[in-house]
């Protein structure tokens, strides 16, 4: 976290941490770069090829369906909601970082449980959009969609929506393993024994950057 | 490693306001119902253009991204040698997708011009979505 530096401090002289943060969290932050790199290199590919095809699917016709509504059209809709819940226990997240900056164990439980409850919330959603886009005949190597301008399209848009929704949806389940781990830690009461909470930081960073990823999933393929 | 301490770890409650929070919450909710707002009028009127729209797209990607990571992560609050290490092979990155696109364009279009029966396959309107596609050339 944010430290009063004192003026002129000399950061390379030794004796102390010259990025002035803990090295567990130093190293989380390198592991997130690196996965922000394997996306990064997933969205690319998509992009790339999607540049290098000439009609592609047009999302609003795709993602309408609403649980429960029956034959709706509302595009947008749910992943609104999905959008909502990620940013949502995302805030509770970081209410918990700054409860145990307080030291407040009680509050960084009950903060834990809502962000679990939200990553939960989550999956269930995309669970359920997988399921209903698959009961339309969508899957690898299958597209019952055609391109916006009627043509018929490939099964790129298809292979890449399942592989990278896939690959965020498998990081926001281990997001939630990780998340319960520290909760059931919080609840043992390990981290009021140690005195700090620096490991609910790094549990935090690790949530934000799920929740960084699907930011750039929904642009790029539900808005663009 | 652990006899390493950071420097000031006491005052760091201090930084640690929820209100900076909770307007980062307010900011990013703004942001999605705005794309959600254009997307909704563009699908009605067509009236941002597809590519303005885009365009404004990843403007406003980009600056939920910064909200994230500045706020959320708390990285705009560390020491500026840090920030960099992170920012800048971030920075770095983005003009690698800058050549890829370009890249998938290019091959695009040297396609549609030099490969006749590639650019004439995208042109042939599917069958409705009930019926089966037929094969083309097959017996009516």
């Amino acid at each position: 976290m944010a430290q009063a530096v004192p003026a002129g401090q000399k950061w390379w002289s030794g004796g102390k941490s010259p990025f002035n943060v803990e090295y567990g969290k130093l190293m989380m932050w390198y592991f997130l770069m690196s996965d922000s790199f394997t996306f990064g290199a997933f969205l690319i590919s998509y992009g790339s090829i999607r540049f290098a095809t000439n009609g592609w699917p047009n999302p609003n016709e795709v993602f309408k369906a609403f649980p429960f509504m029956g034959d709706t059209n509302l595009p947008l809709v749910f992943v609104s909601l999905m959008t909502f819940i990620l940013i949502m226990s995302s805030v509770t997240m970081v209410l918990a970082v700054a409860a145990g900056h307080n030291n407040d164990r009680k509050k960084v439980t009950f903060y834990m449980i809502l962000t679990v409850i939200g990553g939960l919330m989550f999956l269930g959603c995309q669970a359920w959009e997988w399921w209903h886009l698959h009961s339309e005949g969508a899957w690898w190597g299958q597209n019952p969609f055609l391109n916006a301008d009627g043509s018929k399209a490939s099964t790129n848009f298809t292979n890449f929506f399942f592989t990278i929704t896939g690959f965020h949806g498998f990081h926001v389940f281990s997001g939630v393993v990780i998340n319960a781990i520290m909760l059931i830690k919080n609840l043992r009461g390990d981290f009021a024994k140690r005195g700090h909470y620096l490991m609910i930081e790094k549990a935090g960073l690790y949530w934000h950057f799920v929740d960084l990823v699907w930011v750039f999933v929904f642009t790029c393929f539900y808005l663009l | 490693m652990s006899s390493i301490e950071t420097t000031g770890h006491d005052n760091a409650h201090a930084s640690f306001d929820t209100k900076p929070i909770w307007r980062t919450f307010w900011i990013l909710l703004g942001i999605t119902l705005v794309e959600i707002t254009l997307a909704t009028i563009h699908m009605k009127t067509d009236f941002p253009s597809k590519y303005v729209l885009n365009g404004i797209y990843l403007i406003l990607t980009c600056a939920k991204a910064f909200y994230i990571i500045a706020e959320f992560m708390h990285l705009r609050h560390e020491i500026k040698n840090m920030i960099m290490t992170i920012a800048v092979p971030a920075l770095i990155f983005v003009w690698f997708i800058v050549a890829f696109l370009w890249d998938g364009g290019s091959y695009n279009a040297l396609r549609n011009r030099y490969d006749r029966h590639y650019a004439e396959q995208n042109q042939v309107k599917a069958q409705p979505a009930e019926e089966p596609a037929k094969k083309p050339g097959s017996p009516e």
